[in-house]
């Protein structure tokens, strides 16, 4: 079982000829990623790194029968790349475009419910499985495969997290950048769900950060799963918090968002945390 | 981005809301010739990006055009420290002269982004004039949120008028006003809309002050709203990185702080702090950044004068790391090196940027991250 994507995926690459798009769509093909297609409005008929472009989603899976696919489309555009996806009926919509505004956003939340189409991200460095494939830009060489899943807010620490376990000999079932947006599709509860549910993932790493709620969700998943072993950490302890927050969005979450709750609410789940980003992989290996 | 009240209140009187008159001055003449228009005195605010002006002097009541002027003259060009500005303060560019109005009772009233649901909410309480956080932590049973999806539930604003004590007209026109202001905040992209207090004066609703905000990922359809924004509100350093497309907030530290990711950059501020270190800033130089972005970066760092050490620390996903090595080498061309720099490489192409910087001979790098903190750390004169 894999989680999320596995070799039979079969992905477009939707803003394919963009300089983001082409350059990774060429790492997804290295690493053996199925990317069947790829769409570019107007473009519809080219080629690019060997794979076929078309004009619109719902044409390209026509043609493809993709099943997932990749968004590399700039910020102003990207809500509709999703919803494009969403109307097209793909199962895994995974976007990399960063600084979508947040009302286009609510928009995407609404058209997510009852859909068929699970969004990870936006603003997410992607999805890999090692050995399976991968959709996005988390680099491929740094993977191993292995029996611990990573759930992060950052692009940047998931690759770090990956680093780190491989060069401690700790294999990764599956790492998800669920994307360092305030709206997004996944939350960590979704992946913790999903790691919980593999025979392949024995343990987690969670890389929460500050602000919103999600650490707090994910803290009352875990004390409800204690026989799943998971590992954090939490970034922005020293942040200053006048530059963080809207004054009227602290209240809405409850006055919740500062690190210090969320790492205390983690640590009584039950959780490992581990204080500096640093140590991710010898806390995991410690407890092997 | 922020506008000023006097901005926010004009917005909020085109939607239909009544506010008190009022006229803004850029000049303690400017001042002077607008309260003649007070005859009964008038109020002179500071116009900065931040609340607790009250508190810290920002507000001042004058019964005399003399009183004004004498008020403008102390407070435009001068900093103003609040509560929310950091130390440092921030610049006031003008004052707004408003009339003197006889305030029955302050709401609150705010339409937000409520991010765990993904929708606007709207928050009131009978409580304003403090702020919000305050009622929450004191009297959370006199808040109310409500959650108006597409469109606006008579229901709903029964419940916030009864919660605040309106009457059937005021309720009528508290209806009117959500309306206007949810239209508005959907249109132009705001992500808050705070009003507070919102005063009953002779009876009716009104605006007394006001904050907005805007989502800058949307400016690019909204070109009107550029106009608004006043660059005096920024910290030099934070305007000068934004306008090279870098994320960057200033710091109380000595150790400068390069790094790629905001998750990183974040934890990178942690790791410094938790060996001992002090970090001058965040910095995020993105992704797909090029060499000439790492070098407007890295010349950025040089030109803060606290600084002690360099701490470059980067993982290459979708950022190249022998880009970014060329970058260092460019600036390092450019500006010498008056401080320590520590780099620290890894990700795509780490091999390639670790023999550009090896060829440059001047910095020391390592792939370790813990040795790399402390080794900036070490070279900003050590922990402390």
């Amino acid at each position: 079982m894999s989680i999320l994507i596995n070799r039979n995926t079969r992905v477009l690459v939707q803003g394919i000829t963009g300089r983001q798009g082409t350059f990774h769509t060429r790492a997804m093909l290295d690493y053996g990623t199925k990317v069947v297609g790829g769409v570019s409005p107007g473009k519809g008929g080219q080629d690019c790194q060997g794979v076929p472009v078309y004009d619109t989603v719902r044409e390209a899976v026509e043609q493809t029968g993709a099943n997932a696919s990749v968004i590399f489309v700039p910020a102003r555009f990207a809500a509709d790349a999703v919803l494009e996806a969403v109307e097209a009926e793909v199962e895994l919509c995974v976007c990399i475009t960063e600084g979508i505004p947040v009302h286009d956003m609510i928009r995407v939340k609404q058209a997510l419910k009852d859909s068929k189409t699970v969004l990870v991200g936006p603003n997410s460095p992607g999805v890999i499985v090692p050995d399976e494939g991968k959709m996005g830009i988390i680099p491929g060489n740094i993977c191993q495969k292995g029996h611990v899943g990573i759930v992060s807010r950052s692009g940047t620490l998931t690759y770090e997290a990956i680093y780190q376990l491989t060069a401690c000999g700790i294999g990764q079932s599956a790492a998800i950048g669920i994307g360092g947006d305030s709206i997004r599709g996944m939350t960590f509860v979704d992946a913790l769900e999903r790691f919980h549910l593999d025979d392949d993932t024995h343990a987690a790493v969670l890389i929460g950060e500050i602000g919103g709620a999600e650490e707090e969700k994910a803290a009352e998943w875990i004390s409800a799963h204690p026989d799943f072993p998971v590992f954090f950490t939490i970034s922005g302890r020293t942040a200053p918090p006048e530059k963080r927050m809207g004054h009227a969005g602290a209240i809405i979450q409850g006055g919740r968002g500062n690190a210090k709750e969320k790492i205390d609410a983690l640590e009584q789940a039950g959780a490992v945390y581990v204080q500096t980003v640093d140590r991710i992989g010898k806390a995991v290996q410690e407890r092997q | 981005m922020k506008v000023h009240e006097y901005q926010a209140k004009e917005i909020l009187q085109k939607c239909g809301i009544a506010i008190p008159e009022q006229i803004v001055a850029f000049s303690p003449a400017e001042a002077r010739a607008a309260a003649d228009h007070f005859p009964n005195g008038c109020v002179v605010k500071a116009q900065v990006h931040s609340g607790g002006r009250g508190k810290a002097g920002g507000v001042v009541i004058c019964s005399s055009p003399e009183e004004a002027e004498r008020a403008a003259d102390a407070l435009i060009g001068r900093k103003l420290v609040t509560r929310q500005s950091g130390p440092e303060g921030l610049v006031v560019p003008a004052v707004l002269l408003t009339e003197k109005v006889d305030i029955d009772r302050e709401l609150y009233l705010a339409l937000a982004i409520d991010t765990v649901r993904a929708e606007v909410v709207i928050i009131a309480s009978p409580n304003g004039g403090m702020e919000i956080e305050e009622v929450a932590a004191k009297h959370p049973e006199q808040i109310v949120q409500i959650h108006p999806g597409r469109s606006l539930a008579g229901a709903d604003v029964r419940v916030l008028a009864d919660k605040c004590g309106l009457d059937e007209t005021q309720r009528v026109k508290l209806r009117d006003i959500l309306s206007a202001l949810l239209d508005y905040m959907r249109e132009k992209d705001a992500t808050l809309i705070e009003i507070n207090p919102l005063g009953i004066v002779r009876g009716q609703l009104m605006a007394l002050d006001a904050r907005m905000t805007f989502d800058e990922n949307a400016l690019f359809r909204h070109p009107e709203l550029k106009e608004l924004e006043d660059l005096t509100q920024i910290d030099p350093l934070e305007r000068r990185a934004r306008e090279i497309g870098l994320e960057y907030v200033r710091l109380d530290g000595d150790i400068a702080c390069l790094v790629n990711g905001a998750g990183l950059a974040m934890a990178t501020m942690d790791l410094i702090h938790g060996y001992g270190g002090k970090p001058a800033n965040f910095l995020d130089v993105g992704g797909g950044t090029s060499a000439e972005k790492i070098t407007a970066a890295f010349e950025l760092l040089m030109d803060d004068p606290r600084i002690k050490s360099i701490f470059v620390n980067i993982f290459g996903g979708i950022v190249r790391c022998d880009l970014v090595a060329e970058g260092l080498v460019q600036a390092l061309r450019k500006t010498g090196l008056s401080v320590p720099l520590v780099v620290r490489l890894r990700g795509t192409c780490e091999a390639e940027g670790r023999a550009i910087l090896d060829r440059a001979g001047l910095v020391r790098v390592t792939e370790d991250l813990t040795e790399a903190a402390r080794m900036a750390i070490s070279c900003a004169g050590g922990s402390r």
